[in-house]
């Protein structure tokens, strides 16, 4: 992706505003995140420059942590409970039913870019489960009529 | 005149529509307030009257017209009002110490807090100084609130009396037990108490700086503590001077990314310190080798949150609330397929059943109940024949089960229990750090046991998985570096044992 040469100055100004600042990857890598929608690749060799660390050290954190993401996400991301409390309740059924509308695998993401699939372990709304989190924002109590609504949400702005 | 109308704020109630009720009433409301942990009645709406608040509730917006209506005459005639809030039983026999400004205090109101008793105990901390507030802390009998139990105040004692040029206070607020959602409650609602016993720590320790680390599935969590720090630090609490005390204390908040792991402690370390969150080997202690290899006091959220209230009353009065040697109150939460879900903070000692038959009413689906996960996705399955444990500490070891951070998930009898315990290990195949061979290896053989074990055609085929799971059970449970591969069988040997027929087993195939 040549466009991701573009990035460094804001990658760079991330970096500035964290140095000094102790053990700063995770938030370094949320800023860029949050800014850039993910890591791009060329962004590696500048963090890992500035802290004076191996670009493997980088990568290695950046595949360890669920949250981090190396390539542009879908336009919504939906995440589905999948724990103990949200199981109990039937979070299981709701997973199949996103499966069987999206046509997609739990970590999946629709051919036309407008949602992800991922799975969560709790989103500490366990009084009200099940849950998702929908583009950040946390939808509890769910049915399948609601899902099937915050779906047809996503699609009518795609 | 309408009356002061009061709407909860916190990421729950919001996510069972409270914002939308919000909308519909902006004209109303007053500023949104911390909830009180009844999060069956939410979105809850309160309203002053003459004896007290009057609460409405679960309210969708195309409530409003109706309440704002039945408000100009009888309020108590709508049908989602149901009386005085605080004389509802569920909230009125708990024993809120914790949660004592739940419902009642603003989030990011520093008056609010003073007035309702805050930063009393750091008033006091500061007054008798450092030896006799470890003291305190160790006579109340706290114990980390965030599932090991181990008694805070020797903690306290073992930092305290290290001498480093630097340490730290570090705040588990990883809460990724399913089945819990205390800390994010006070986090969201009452971020001063939090920080009070932060700074009460500092002080008392010789650290002079602190994090919070905030799982990243609370972003509401993370912004409010955020906020809560600046408005602390211009008020004198934080800083140069903390509470008047001529001693320094600083804070930030960090974000943690997504790994279940890292509410470990050693891995929350690794964590902070930039790197990927795997566990280490102890000893050393976090509490002389902690962060960037500096002692550190790492407590959860709750055990810190308890500090201000064992200084502002002492120790005797925390030891007063309790059985044996767990003392004081416990936020437990009621979560998963149950009529109540809730927070409903009492001194231990109740029994499980009254937690899920009195406050929870049992199942929401009404089917039978099944069992209970206590402790979050490495705690038991606990079957209903041994409910009448009482909630405390050794009493729940003595059953094989334990206490944990007080998240109950209850089921009823349509949850299988093989698959509940082949995702407990699939579970932990997924969260594992990779760091020790019993947890990185054994879990994605259990899952890979478990899945022979139910497709096994006859019953020689299924003695022989069940000896292979029992064996792989005890190798994690012994063998591995931490509590994720080291409990993960809890969860699989309880189910195997207590819903045999779950795996297609007798119940004495599964008991040899």
């Amino acid at each position: 992706m040549p466009d991701e040469m573009l990035q460094l100055p804001l990658v760079n100004s991330l970096l500035e505003r964290h140095k000094g600042s102790a053990g700063a990857l995770l938030p370094i890598l949320h800023d860029i995140q949050e800014r850039i929608g993910y890591i791009p690749d060329a962004a590696i060799p500048e963090i890992a420059h500035a802290l004076n660390q191996s670009q493997a050290e980088i990568r290695g954190v950046i595949s360890f942590y669920h949250d981090f993401r190396t390539a542009p996400p879908a336009r919504h991301i939906l995440r589905l409970c999948r724990a103990e409390s949200c199981k109990s309740r039937g979070a299981e059924e709701l997973a199949a039913q996103l499966r069987e509308r999206l046509q997609l695998d739990d970590h999946g993401s629709s051919a036309d870019g407008s949602i992800s699939l991922r799975p969560v372990y709790c989103l500490g709304a366990c009084a009200c489960s099940p849950a998702l989190e929908l583009d950040g924002r946390v939808h509890a109590r769910l049915s399948a009529e609601r899902l099937d609504a915050l779906l047809d949400a996503c699609r009518e702005d795609a | 005149m309408m009356p002061s109308l009061y709407l909860p704020s916190d990421s729950l109630a919001r996510a069972v529509g409270a914002d939308e009720v919000a909308v519909a009433l902006i004209t109303q409301a007053r500023e949104r307030n911390l909830p009180r942990g009844l999060y069956w009645l939410e979105p809850l709406l309160e309203v002053d009257s003459p004896q007290g608040r009057i609460g409405f509730g679960p309210l969708t917006a195309a409530d409003v017209p109706s309440v704002l209506e039945a408000l100009q005459g009888d309020p108590s005639a709508h049908p989602l009002a149901f009386g005085l809030v605080e004389e509802l039983p569920y909230l009125k026999t708990q024993q809120r110490l914790l949660f004592a400004r739940a419902g009642i205090t603003r989030p990011l109101s520093l008056d609010d807090y003073r007035a309702h008793g805050g930063f009393e105990g750091l008033t006091r901390a500061v007054a008798v100084g450092g030896e006799q507030t470890a003291t305190e802390v160790f006579d109340s009998g706290l114990r980390g609130r965030g599932g090991a139990a181990f008694p805070a105040g020797i903690k306290w004692r073992t930092v305290r009396a290290t001498e480093a040029a630097q340490k730290y206070i570090v705040c588990n607020a990883d809460e990724g037990d399913s089945g819990t959602f205390a800390d994010r409650m006070l986090m969201e609602g009452d971020p001063f108490l939090l920080i009070e016993g932060m700074a009460i720590a500092g002080i008392t320790v010789g650290a002079t700086y602190g994090y919070i680390y905030v799982r990243s599935e609370y972003p509401d969590a993370v912004a409010t503590l955020r906020q809560a720090l600046n408005l602390a630090r211009a008020a004198g609490y934080l800083g140069a001077n903390v509470g008047g005390s001529g001693q320094a204390f600083d804070m930030e908040v960090r974000v943690g990314a997504g790994a279940y792991i890292c509410g470990e402690e050693t891995a929350l370390l690794d964590s902070l310190e930039g790197k990927r969150g795997v566990v280490r080997a102890k000893p050393p202690i976090p509490a002389l080798k902690g962060l960037f290899g500096l002692p550190t006091l790492v407590h959860n959220v709750l055990t810190l949150a308890s500090v201000p209230l064992i200084l502002a009353k002492g120790a005797q009065f925390y030891r007063d609330y309790g059985m044996g040697r767990s003392l004081g109150t416990m936020p437990f939460q009621l979560a998963g397929n149950i009529r109540h879900g809730g927070l409903v903070e009492r001194a231990f000692g109740l029994t499980l059943r009254e937690l899920v038959e009195d406050y929870g009413g049992g199942t929401a689906s009404g089917r039978p109940l099944k069992a209970a996960q206590v402790g979050g996705p490495l705690g038991a399955w606990v079957p209903p024949s041994q409910f009448d444990t009482p909630l405390d500490y050794e009493a729940f070891a003595g059953i094989g089960a334990m206490l944990g951070h007080g998240g109950v998930v209850v089921a009823d009898d349509s949850l299988d229990m093989a698959q509940m315990a082949r995702f407990a290990l699939q579970f932990c195949a997924e969260e594992s750090c990779g760091k020790c061979t019993p947890c990185r290896i054994g879990s994605t053989r259990g899952v890979e046991v478990i899945d022979r074990l139910l497709a096994a055609p006859d019953q020689s085929g299924r003695d022989e998985q069940v000896i292979i799971l029992k064996d792989l059970c005890d190798t994690m449970q012994y063998g591995s570096l931490c509590a994720l591969g080291g409990m993960a069988p809890f969860p699989v040997a309880s189910a195997l044992k207590y819903f045999p027929a779950d795996f297609g087993l007798q119940a004495s195939e599964a008991d040899q």
